[in-house]
This record gives structure tokens, C-alpha cells and sequence, in this order.
């Protein structure tokens, strides 16, 4: 890493639709490098940041990510991120972070079985990954959500893991920050919006950060997440 | 095969038009050419019964870069920009089957922008249905809603409006009206065109089905009985992920400079688009259909001509480029062939295992249909039945609740949250508003889109009820601050077989001409739906209004809620003692007649240009039009969005519920910083708007004090609750019931 500025790969699945978003957030707004990586592709182009962008991956065919996880980009990905490379999964990426095992659980049909649109609020649970250092631990962010397959589930025994190990990384909450079942737009266990490996350098969420990312859209909260990932390279490269 | 009078009939060709046909040819047609005739001077292709008042519309101005004729309207913004739009129906498909029907509505409408060269930065639903009560009507409302969710959602354009009519009317003839908006650089726009001797002609997309066959006909046709459920297999079946991949690839290719014409596989599948590419360019085509990819084996040539199988495109690409072209495709992981080339002969030959199997001269039949001047009967405008002598209400406050829990006033964020409404990060502001508002990225623009039409008023008088349209969606567009740019259109009727229903038809085309002259935006492209009638009962005549507004500078628009505590709020243009068609007539009085309210269009300019200019010189905190539910309702909705109230005190001789509930068109509600009030009026005035300063923003009531007595006072938030609340316990009342 020895370039100023980071440079984001935005990986481009048959149907990702959210891929512009993030590329405008990354260098319109934050002012970075980004380039776009086809799901064939297996050369990241030297990036710093992974980001996994919203859409419908193959149509959501099947099951959300599903047989987007089988794409060969998936596997420069995968060693990209076990090396602890920094990768986020926005929405769909989040999805098919969860189909190819990258982070624990998987996300079912909404409660309400229709695709929900609109801002939610959420509590920053850990601050201190790399998509998250920017924000106050317990913050309370609105970002919006706009998906039909968002509630979280897992195991037992994984949903204790996540609990204890700071892997819960986004909690649905009401304004005030309170956990409540009116405040969960698609019935995810335990109110989680998002979470991280162990090691924290990969992170999912469901609400789309890249779409609150600036004041036009009446909300620029969602810039954090891009720009801790700034700042947590350029502290790692001191 | 020899054509029989039996053959003829059931391709809805009338024995003059086989005459015709006869004519153009020298000859009896074969049955695959019979087919072709039929698909493409069906009513829905060929626009015979409405071509003749059509041409009246207004379709140029400064800045129409193309008009109607082509798969979509281009209007120039500015700095090198364009946009295209279009609104299509999708009525007949979507009775049948609810979720496709709207679904490759959707899809298709976005074809037409993507093929213009445009991406797809926006997309509207404009939808009328019956009573929930009605037989499969929840059933309907949710699988449309799904429909239009389910495509537009995966292939990533936003739904940023639209609006939502019940009526009993449309109890067995829903509307879905679609609309897309797509931008375009100006220099780089496609067309439909099949240029170039020799130049080689490319099908890509989903395979070619037996779906869909004769939809076009069958748009053509009303419902009898129980018909809807044995046309189910004319509707298609859509995959918004092959259209997401078509509509990227095809982005690609636009900018590189490897495509000569395009165009979209539509109704009459490739039928229509062979021969309107053909015909527009006075070339002529060799394609041979054994080289159409088929999805069953089987498949004859009149099948292949005419299915409507969905995500297909036909396209004429520069000889040296084809490589370039099929690797592009490849790429997207798209099927493309060569399945023929341009010739000179102005003819359309088909080809299938190596013989002819149709001959026919391009140019008849895409720009030759049949015209028809049908017979028709003037409307006779609807008047009183003596509601003038309706007691005043007991509770006016009461009337207001209940006209906002009404399923047409209610808010609809049951519909919208379930589009996806933001993918793009354009979307400024979100449904819910006067106009939704879209930026333009790379620039300092936005453009406001709306789509309008008051079935009710079109009743009772389709001439103003078409103007009040254009007229509306005018003034919601303004006052977002935009400049309205110029329209498209969905004209959804009955059958034009009956005297009745083409003289509503010719007085709402008269209608929609008058307004987009006098509010200079011309209609650059739309769609005719007739034959919106079952068991010989018409719809309410539906000319819907799609508008594109431009927005110079996004950071100037004006929003709908209310700002500030202490603002001041003034009504922009008079109250007449109107009550006909309003909504407090159907929900509080359970009657729908009544005169249509007076437009006076002049006056309508006049306040979109005051709007305009108020929002360029950043003078006002808000603005919202006044329609559905009137002054009352506007300025409830205000107050909820902006969780403000309200305090207003109107003078007038007009009667309380008319001059609270009255749907008198050209009015607007603005606020601003008391201290502007001087100025602004003066602005109003000069500019020949009536102004009257009626209220303040303050605290949480909503309260109205007509001549000095209060006669509404209500809590904002208990307001809120029923307003946003009510729609969706509707239709969550009998989910079970789906």
C-alpha cells in the first residue's frame, strides 16, 4: 500500500444495481480511486477496499447470492479478505457474503413478506471495525433499507458467538435507540441490521450506507462507513 | 392454406381491411403474412381509430429533439443532455394476471427509453382499480403493486411516483399505466431505423416463446364474461435480470459507436419491430427465421413472427462492428445471432428451412394502416342532480378525517415502500410530494416528474377534465420549482366502436391539445389504450398525463412540508363554489356527479410561471398544489408532512364546504418569512395571480376559521395517524382473503 489515496474495487455481479452508487460515493464524494471488477475477473487491480455492492446478483434467482458466490471473483475475495483485507458487503454483497461463508448466518424472507423500502434506524453496536470507526459506539443512524430477503438468522450458538465477540456490528432500533420488535423492518433475530467477522475487516449489512452518503439526499450518514475505511488505511499505512 | 372469412375474423381484420390487404399485394396473403397484417393494424400497433385526432396534439417546440412515432419522446435539458420518456398501459395483461402484466409493463416501458440510447434514471405508475370490495380487487392492488416492485426493484431504476384511483368503475377493467424517464446525451440518441444495405440484423435477449402470441390483438379486444382466465397464456412472462443484462450491454455498445437502429421487440414481437425499422427507414429486411432462438421445438414461422416473449431486442449493427457487437453481448452473457441484413427492396422477407414464408412491403404496413374517422357523439358534460341543496355538515373536521382515511386520498406508502425508490441516489425527493424530483448526476439539474389525470372530472367532462390534467400536473411540477418541459400520454377508453366513447375520446384529445398549448409542452410521444370495457360497460375515460419538468438548479427546489414555525402561508389563485366530482361528494355524500370544475388556462400559466420564478429567486419555504380533497386536504398535507400546524383565517362568500373541500383547479399554497409578504404579493400581482395571505405556521392544530367562526380544528398528528395509516389497514383488512 503505497499510494495516497485508497483505491476501492467495486465487484460487478450479473445484476448488481448499486454498483454506480458506491463507485459515486467513492470518488465523487470521498474523492478516492475505484475501479470496477466483473465477477469473472480475478485480479482485485490492486485495491485497498472490497466493496460488495446492493442489486440483484443473477436475479436473486434461486436465493439471494446464491449462485453469485460461485462467480470466480469470489475467490480473489475470499484471499483478499483472509489476508484482512478491509471488504464491505452492502445489501446483496451483504447476502452473498453470507452464501459463500465469509460471515455466519443467513437472511430469510422479510416477516412481512414483501420488499420494504425506506429509512430505518439503527445502534452503532461496534465501532471499531474498519466501516465503523467513525461513529460513537451506541449511535444512532437512519439510513434507509430496501430489500425483500433482510431478516438475519443463524444458529444458536453462532448468534451467542456474535454476541460476545462484538460481531453484531448494526442493531434495528426506534430513534430514541431502544431495540424494539416496530422498530425491525424485516423481522431479523435480535434487531441485527449488520455484522462482522472476528477479526472485523469484513462487514455486512442490510441498509445501504451509499445511499445516505450525502446532503442532497437529505442525509449524509452513511459516508462514515466509506470514509472510516479511509481513515483505517491510512492509520495502518503510518 | 387458403384464408377463410372465419381465418379473417379471428385476426380482427374487418373484410375491408383484407380487402386492403389484397390490394397492397396483388394477391391473397398466406397465413403467416395474414398474422403479420393483423398484429400490426391491431388497434394497439396501428393507432387506426385514434391516428386521426391524434395529429392535433402539439408535438414540437425548442426543445423536442423527437416526437412521437419513435419508441420514446426526447426533450433537450441542456449541456449536452437529453431526456427521453414514455407512458404505456398495461391494462388488459394485468386483469388477467396481476404480477406479469404489470411486471413487462414495466419491463417493456424501460426498453423504450434504454433503446433511445438513454439510461433509465426513473420510473411512475399511474394505476386506477375498483372498489377493494370488488371480487379479486385486493387480489389485484397487491399483485400489480408486486408486478411493478418485483421488475423495477431488481433491475435497479427507482419508482418515484405515480398515483392510485379507486373507483367501482374500474372494477372489471383496471389501469396500469407506466412511465419511464431515461437521459440521454443529446448527441448520441438511436432510433429504430434499419439503415445500411447489407448492414447485418441482430436478435438478442430471451429466447422466442409461444407466449404472448396475438397481444397485441388481444389489447385490441374488450372482456366478455369470464374471459380473463382463458387469455391467461396470451400474457408474458418477464425476467427483469435478462433485461438488466440487455439494458447494460446494449449501454455499452451505444458508446462505442458499433449500433445503427434499435429497437425493442414490443407488442407484435418481431413483427412490429422488423417492419417499423424498416419502414421508418424506407429499407427493407431478409431475416431468416430458422435462426431465431426458440425455447420449444416446434416453433412455426407464423409463431415466431408473432410471439411476444419479453427481453428481446432487434438490432441493426455497422457491418465492421459486428464482432465488436457480439463480444459485448457475449460478455453480458447474452444470447445474439445474426438473423438476417438490410436490403434496398423496401420489402420485409422472411425466410424459414430455406423458403419464403412472407413477402410483404414494409412501408403499408407500418405507416400505412387503415386510418378510421369513427362515428361519435359529443359527451354531454354531466350536471347537478341537486347537490347544491345538500345540507352544510355537522363536523367539517369530521368530513376532513374522513376524506383523508378514503382510499383516493389516503396516503399510499403501503404502494411506494414496496418500490424500491432510491437505487440510482437520485432521488431527491421521494414520493409522497407534489412531483417527485431526480437529479441529474455530473450536473447541477434535476428534472420533476408527475403523472395526473382526475378520472371523475374526465367523466363528467373529458374536454376539461383532460386540460385539468395537464394543467395539474403543470402546477405540481412548479411547485417543486421546476420549469413542466412537455408531456406524454396514456389515453386509456372504452371500445372506439361506439359513437359514445370516440367523442370522449376526441373531446379529451381536444383537451389535452388546448392545455399543452396554452402551458407550452408539447406531447412527444404516448400511447392509446381502447377497448377498456367488459360486458359493454366503459371505463371512465382516462387520459393520463405524464410531465417532465427541469429543475436548473436542484438546490433551488421547493418541498411540500411545512418549514418553519411562523411562517406565513398564502393561497395563490380564487375559490369558486365548486363541488362537482370532489371527493367530499363521493366519500361524504357517496355521490360522484356533479359539473367538472371551470379551468381557465391562462390563468393556470400564469401561476406556473409565478411558481417557477419564486423558487428560482429562493423566496419561498414551501409549495404544494391544491387538488384531491381541496384547500383542506392541502393544507393537512402540509402540516402532517412538516408535523406543523396551521392557524388560517379565509374571508369569503364562497359556502364553507366548497370553498374547505371544492376541487377548484389553478390554486397553489406557498409559505414564506412573514416579513416577504409585502414583496411577494406584489410579485403575485404583477404577474395577474390572485394572493391571499391566510394563515401562519404555528404550533401542532390544524385550524380553519371561514368569515370569522372556526369551523376546523384538529390535532396534526391525530390527522397523521389516520392519513398514513388508513390505506394499508385497508388492504391488510382481508389479507387472508389473497
Amino acid at each position: 500500500m503505497s499510494r495516497g489515496q485508497p483505491r476501492f474495487a467495486i465487484v460487478v455481479f450479473p445484476g448488481s444495481n448499486c454498483d454506480q452508487d458506491c463507485y459515486h460515493v467513492a470518488t465523487e464524494l470521498l474523492g478516492c480511486e475505484a475501479e470496477y471488477v466483473w465477477h469473472r475477473d480475478t485480479d482485485l487491480k490492486g485495491a485497498d477496499v472490497v466493496i460488495l455492492p446492493g442489486g440483484f446478483a443473477y436475479g436473486d434467482y434461486l436465493r439471494a447470492g446464491a449462485l453469485a458466490r460461485f462467480s470466480p471473483v469470489m475467490e480473489s475475495v475470499t484471499r483478499f479478505a483472509m489476508d484482512g483485507g478491509p471488504v464491505l458487503g452492502i445489501c446483496n454483497g451483504f447476502q452473498v457474503l453470507l452464501e459463500a461463508g465469509l460471515l455466519p448466518g443467513a437472511v430469510r424472507v422479510n416477516r412481512g413478506l414483501r420488499y420494504v423500502c425506506r429509512d430505518v434506524h439503527m445502534r452503532v453496536e461496534n465501532a471499531s471495525t474498519p466501516f465503523t470507526r467513525l461513529y460513537e459506539p451506541g449511535e444512532v443512524v437512519r439510513m434507509p433499507v430496501g430489500h425483500g430477503e433482510g431478516n438475519y438468522t443463524a444458529p444458536p450458538e453462532t448468534l451467542t458467538e456474535l454476541e460476545y465477540e462484538s460481531g453484531v456490528v448494526f442493531r434495528y432500533c426506534d430513534e430514541a435507540g431502544r431495540v424494539t420488535d416496530e422498530a425491525n423492518p424485516n423481522g431479523a433475530t435480535a434487531g441485527i441490521a449488520g455484522i462482522a467477522n472476528r477479526d472485523g475487516n469484513i462487514v455486512g449489512l442490510m441498509p445501504h450506507p451509499d445511499r445516505c452518503a450525502e446532503g442532497l439526499l437529505g442525509n449524509e450518514v452513511g459516508r462514515k462507513m466509506f470514509e472510516s475505511a479511509v481513515s483505517s488505511l491510512a492509520e495502518s499505512k503510518v | 392454406m387458403t384464408i377463410t372469412a372465419e381465418l379473417i375474423a379471428e385476426h380482427n381484420l374487418s373484410s375491408e381491411e383484407y380487402g386492403r390487404i389484397v390490394d397492397i399485394l396483388g394477391r391473397e396473403p398466406n397465413l403467416v403474412e395474414l398474422g403479420v397484417f393483423s398484429a400490426m393494424w391491431s388497434e394497439h400497433c396501428s393507432y387506426k381509430s385514434s391516428r386521426i385526432h391524434l395529429k392535433n396534439l402539439p408535438t414540437t417546440g425548442p426543445r423536442v429533439i423527437q416526437g412521437p412515432g419513435e419508441n420514446a419522446g426526447i426533450v433537450d435539458i441542456g449541456d449536452g443532455l437529453a431526456v427521453a420518456f414514455k407512458m404505456e398501459s398495461h391494462n388488459h395483461p394485468s386483469f388477467i394476471e396481476p404480477y406479469q402484466g404489470a411486471a413487462t409493463g414495466v419491463g417493456g416501458i424501460l426498453r423504450d427509453v434504454f433503446t433511445m440510447g438513454a439510461r433509465p434514471i426513473a420510473s411512475l405508475d399511474s394505476l386506477r382499480f375498483g372498489q377493494l370490495a370488488a371480487p379479486r380487487m385486493r387480489h389485484l392492488v397487491d399483485g400489480v403493486v408486486r408486478g411493478i416492485a418485483g421488475y423495477g426493484n431488481c433491475i435497479g431504476i427507482p419508482t418515484v411516483g405515480g398515483e392510485t384511483t379507486f373507483h367501482p368503475a374500474y372494477d372489471r377493467n383496471i389501469l396500469v399505466n407506466v412511465m419511464n424517464v431515461g437521459v440521454v446525451p443529446s448527441h448520441r440518441i438511436f432510433r429504430g431505423r434499419a439503415e445500411g444495405t447489407g448492414n447485418p440484423v441482430i436478435y438478442v435477449g430471451s429466447k422466442t416463446g409461444r407466449d404472448g402470441i396475438h397481444g397485441a390483438t388481444m389489447a385490441s379486444e374488450e372482456f366478455a364474461g369470464d374471459e380473463t382466465r382463458q387469455k391467461r397464456p396470451t400474457v408474458q412472462v418477464g425476467d427483469p435480470f435478462t433485461e438488466k443484462l440487455l439494458m447494460e450491454a446494449c449501454l455499452e455498445l451505444f458508446g462505442i459507436d458499433a449500433v445503427v437502429g434499435i429497437q425493442d421487440m414490443g407488442a407484435a414481437g418481431l413483427t412490429s419491430s422488423s417492419f417499423e425499422m424498416a419502414g421508418r427507414a424506407g429499407s427493407g429486411l431478409e431475416i431468416d427465421l430458422s435462426k431465431v432462438p426458440v425455447r420449444e421445438t416446434g416453433m412455426t414461422p407464423y409463431e415466431i413472427l408473432l410471439s411476444e416473449s419479453q427481453e428481446r431486442m432487434l438490432l441493426v449493427a455497422r457491418r465492421d462492428r459486428l464482432d465488436t457487437v457480439l463480444e459485448v453481448f457475449a460478455k453480458w452473457e447474452l444470447e445474439a445471432v445474426v438473423i438476417g441484413q438490410v436490403t434496398d427492396s423496401g420489402r420485409v422477407v422472411a425466410f424459414f428451412e430455406g423458403r419464403i414464408v412472407a413477402d410483404l412491403p414494409a412501408a403499408p404496413l407500418s405507416e400505412r394502416a387503415p386510418v378510421y374517422d369513427r362515428p361519435r357523439v359529443a359527451p354531454t358534460p354531466v350536471l347537478s342532480r341537486g347537490w347544491e341543496n345538500l345540507p352544510e355538515p355537522g363536523s367539517y373536521g369530521a368530513c376532513l378525517r374522513r376524506i383523508l382515511a378514503s382510499e383516493n386520498v389516503a396516503q399510499k406508502s403501503w404502494i411506494w415502500t414496496q418500490y424500491d425508490h432510491m437505487v440510482g441516489t437520485n432521488t431527491v425527493e421521494r414520493p409522497g410530494g407534489d412531483a417527485a424530483v431526480v437529479r441529474v448526476k455530473g450536473t447541477s439539474k434535476a428534472i420533476a416528474v408527475k403523472s395526473d389525470v382526475n378520472p371523475f372530472f374526465c367523466t363528467s367532462d373529458p374536454y376539461r377534465g383532460a386540460a385539468i390534467a395537464v394543467a395539474e400536473a403543470a402546477r405540481s411540477i412548479a411547485a417543486t420549482g421546476a420549469r413542466p418541459l412537455a408531456v406524454t400520454d396514456c389515453l386509456n377508453f372504452g371500445s372506439p366502436e361506439r359513437p359514445e366513447i370516440m367523442g370522449q375520446f376526441e373531446a379529451a384529445v381536444r383537451g389535452l391539445s388546448d392545455a399543452c398549448r396554452a402551458l407550452s409542452t408539447p406531447v412527444v410521444s404516448g400511447n392509446v389504450s381502447f377497448y377498456n370495457e367488459t360486458d359493454g360497460r366503459p371505463i371512465p375515460p382516462t387520459p393520463t398525463v405524464g410531465m417532465v419538468g427541469l429543475l436548473e438548479d436542484v438546490d433551488r427546489r421547493v418541498k411540500m412540508p411545512f418549514r418553519r414555525d411562523g411562517d406565513a402561508v398564502a393561497l395563490l389563485g380564487n375559490s369558486r363554489d365548486e363541488l362537482g366530482a370532489s371527493e367530499f361528494l363521493r366519500t361524504v355524500h357517496g355521490r360522484d356527479d356533479g359539473p367538472c370544475p371551470e379551468v381557465d388556462l391562462d390563468a393556470e400559466r400564469r401561476l406556473v410561471e409565478l411558481l417557477v420564478r419564486l423558487a428560482e429567486e429562493r423566496r419561498v419555504a414551501s409549495a404544494h398544489d391544491v387538488s384531491d380533497g381541496g384547500l383542506a386536504v392541502a393544507l393537512a398535507e402540509c402540516a402532517m408532512a412538516g408535523g406543523l400546524g396551521v392557524l388560517v383565517r379565509l374571508e369569503s362568500d364562497v359556502r364553507p364546504s366548497a370553498l374547505l373541500f371544492g376541487e377548484t383547479t389553478g390554486r397553489a399554497l406557498i409559505t414564506f418569512a412573514p416579513g416577504d409578504e409585502g414583496s411577494i404579493g406584489a410579485a403575485a400581482r404583477a404577474a395577474g395571480v390572485p394572493f391571499d395571505a391566510i394563515g401562519l405556521v404555528r404550533g401542532g392544530r390544524l385550524t380553519i376559521e371561514v368569515n370569522g367562526r372556526a369551523l376546523l380544528d384538529e390535532p396534526v398528528a391525530a390527522l397523521s395517524e389516520i392519513w398514513t395509516t388508513s390505506f394499508a389497514r385497508a388492504m391488510e383488512e382481508s389479507a387472508e382473503v389473497l
